[in-house]
């Protein structure tokens, strides 16, 4: 358009504004133009005031930290679930003891993972001294294991395995193939859809 | 929904219940109310994970679902409801100085499981007790019911919805999803219950009434085939009640510091005479807080407490504090300057604050590209004339709050992601300290000599024992950090709040 055209010729180096108004003076220094984006972490010019510490703080902290790690527990944090895999195709050894547990589901919802725990240690501290039953006893349960799957039917004991011992980086959990949950999910959709 | 919300809502989401459930609710946080297949395909996810995913958020209050014509029904997530995670610590923490630890483990059950029945409730409470107390000693079901009926009285927890009590059987097919009624009248309404019985210790070592065997066995198993008696009939949080008890809080603790500069300021005598009391209930209302207005004379004067004023000076008082923090006590002083006079010119500035015009200057463009404070135009001339018109600096405190508010929620977000940051960065010696510590805890527990237990302490080295304090520590500050900021929030979401509702 003319207008625009125009613009650029006449009338360059106006502002819709008068500086003055604002406290640019004529003839001040202008700040140095900006070239590059502002950095992620700009000097601190002041120092943060300090956190509220005392006895409430401090209880409300332990708190939070608690009720993160127990709701990590409940039976509402769900893990995605490991894709299923041919075991048929894949040497004995990789696989790996999936965690069974009970398939009679209470209504009531709670942690699963405490009462675990004390079997937990002791397995832990037996498996470390008797590094070579350990083997045994895991191929051998893992034959167990098998015949269990199989059968599908079975109401088993807990076992929880220690990541150290199958030398894995994975945490046991990458393992749950959802099967897990779904006694629960039952549970819950009773629950929310009267 | 800001991107700043959303982003928090997906961290907290994450955090407490997993990838899965934060897709999903993510998901209808973005795009609104959605059937439960166009989930399953927008968001890529199985049906049975995203059927799963919607149970838990719909237990926990983060979402609703509403059945639309042809029997369609559809699920909308509730942003704001899971921005409230973040204060959980805090509604506990209140309940335990309302009602002690009873009232404590009754409202963290409550928020954890986000629905219970009141029996559920009243016999977890009662276990968890009974394991924090001395052997032999156990909690009563009768006392964990009371602090219960307590807290239903005075509204802090409250009934669910419920499905109404159809009168006539329908002869037709089930409605896809019941539409569940409450009213007013029965929301605190106790069920009549005998809960008889005491709380149980997990430990298959203390003699229990049943004689249950040893606890591989699912804990209540024999409970199933008791009918529940208050079946159906499910409590949760009320977090606006808890939100009221915050904001009386808040204004009282701000009262009593106002009232201490008052004190000191006047000779007063130990007793409170009803003179004395006029002069300090005059000066409150003299107050430049406005906190308590009087309205009428009637039976020597009727005192008014202020809510939206108070809130507002408390918003404000907020904005003053993160200026002075933010930018140093001479823009304070500029910023405070500005509030009070409502109107000011670039000079008026530098004269009534005593500050030199270039310094003047930096101060009020940093608050203006920080927008704490705002340009706002009167124009002398119809044409709007740039060199006709007057340019005045002053405080929106509405704007000034919400942007604030903006500012909190992407700070808690990145308060979040640096704490997990730092936990993945040291996650092996995490875990490492972790599995020692089981180690020495099931040694001691199996008698293990002391030589046995030091060498396997010294299994973590001194430097590394040194990483764990650190990152201890640091875990520890931001997790004060996220609590303190959400207090921010909740002053200013009040605030906002507020005015909304009076617009």
């Amino acid at each position: 358009m003319a207008s625009r055209g125009g613009g650029r010729g006449r009338g360059r180096g106006q502002l819709t504004f008068n500086m003055e108004a604002v406290g640019i003076g004529k003839g001040d220094a202008l700040p140095p133009p900006t070239l590059q984006p502002s950095p992620l972490f700009p000097p601190l010019e002041f120092r943060p005031v300090p956190l509220p510490s005392g006895e409430e703080g401090e209880y409300v902290l332990a708190l939070k930290q608690e009720l993160r790690g127990a709701m990590r527990q409940l039976p509402y944090f769900i893990r995605p679930a490991v894709p299923k895999r041919d075991w048929r195709r894949l040497p004995r050894e990789l696989k790996i003891r999936v965690r069974k547990l009970q398939k009679e589901r209470t209504t009531i919802l709670i942690p699963k993972r405490p009462p675990k725990n004390t079997e937990d240690k002791e397995e832990t501290i037996q498996k470390l001294e008797t590094l070579e039953k350990k083997e045994e006893e895991v191929t051998s349960e893992e034959d167990e294991e098998k015949e269990e799957e199989e059968e599908k039917e079975e109401e088993e004991e807990e076992e929880y395995d220690e990541e150290h011992e199958e030398e894995t980086d994975y945490i046991m959990s990458y393992f749950d193939n959802g099967e897990d949950f779904g006694g629960d999910s039952d549970d819950n959709m009773d629950e929310a859809i009267y | 929904m800001t991107q700043a919300e959303i982003k928090l809502c997906s961290l907290l989401l994450q955090e407490h219940f997993g990838e899965i459930v934060e897709k999903i609710g993510v998901h209808l946080i973005r795009t609104g109310s959605q059937p439960l297949r166009a989930i399953a395909h927008d968001t890529g996810t199985s049906l049975d994970q995203v059927k799963k995913a919607l149970c838990v958020l719909i237990q926990h209050n983060l979402v609703i679902y509403q059945v639309h014509k042809r029997g369609v029904v559809e699920y909308e997530a509730q942003c704001s409801r899971v921005l409230r995670m973040l204060r959980y610590p805090r509604y506990i923490y209140t309940a335990k100085t309302l009602y002690s630890d009873t009232g404590e483990l009754i409202v963290e059950e409550l928020l954890l499981n986000g629905k219970m029945t009141m029996s559920a409730v009243v016999k977890k409470v009662a276990d968890r007790l009974t394991e924090t107390m001395e052997d032999g000693k156990t909690m009563d079901y009768a006392e964990v019911s009371n602090t219960f009926v307590r807290l239903a009285d005075t509204h802090f927890v409250q009934r669910c919805p419920w499905v109404p009590a159809t009168e006539n059987s329908d002869p037709g097919p089930p409605p896809p999803a019941p539409i569940l009624v409450i009213s007013e009248k029965d929301m605190y309404l106790v069920p009549k219950l005998s809960l008889i019985g005491k709380g149980k210790r997990r430990r298959s070592s203390d003699e229990d009434a049943a004689g249950e065997p040893k606890a591989k066995r699912p804990k209540h198993s024999t409970d199933n085939k008791e009918p529940i008696p208050d079946d159906g009939i499910y409590w949760q949080a009320n977090l606006d009640r808890f939100h009221q008890h915050f904001r009386d809080q808040a204004i009282v603790s701000a009262v009593a510091n106002r009232m201490d500069q008052i004190f000191r300021s006047l000779p007063v005598g130990y007793n409170i005479s009803k003179q004395v009391l006029d002069q300090y209930l005059t000066l409150l209302a003299d107050d430049p807080l406005e906190f308590v207005g009087k309205s009428g004379d009637s039976g020597g004067g009727m005192y008014v407490i202020n809510l939206h004023k108070a809130l507002g000076s408390l918003a404000t008082a907020t904005l003053e504090s993160v200026v002075q923090e933010r930018f140093g006590s001479r823009c304070a002083r500029i910023f405070r300057l500005v509030l009070q006079k409502k109107h000011l010119e670039q000079k008026q500035v530098e004269d009534f604050a005593m500050i030199p015009a270039k310094e003047a200057k930096d101060m009020l463009y940093k608050m203006l590209s920080g927008n704490f404070i705002s340009l706002q135009e009167i124009p002398k001339t119809p044409d709007h004339a740039p060199s006709r018109t007057f340019y005045l600096y002053t405080v929106n405190i509405l704007s000034a709050a919400r942007m604030l508010l903006h500012r909190c929620y992407k700070s808690i977000a990145n308060l979040i992601e640096r704490r997990q940051f730092e936990t993945k960065e040291n996650k092996r010696l995490l875990e490492k300290s972790q599995r020692v510590e089981a180690i020495i805890a099931s040694m001691q527990a199996t008698g293990a000599e002391e030589a046995q237990l030091q060498e396997i302490e010294e299994m973590i080295t001194a430097p590394e024992r040194q990483q764990l304090e650190t990152l201890k520590r640091n875990v520890n500050k931001l997790d004060a950090s996220e609590i303190q900021v959400d207090e921010t929030i909740f002053l200013l979401e009040s605030y906002i709040e507020s005015t909304m509702k009076r617009q």
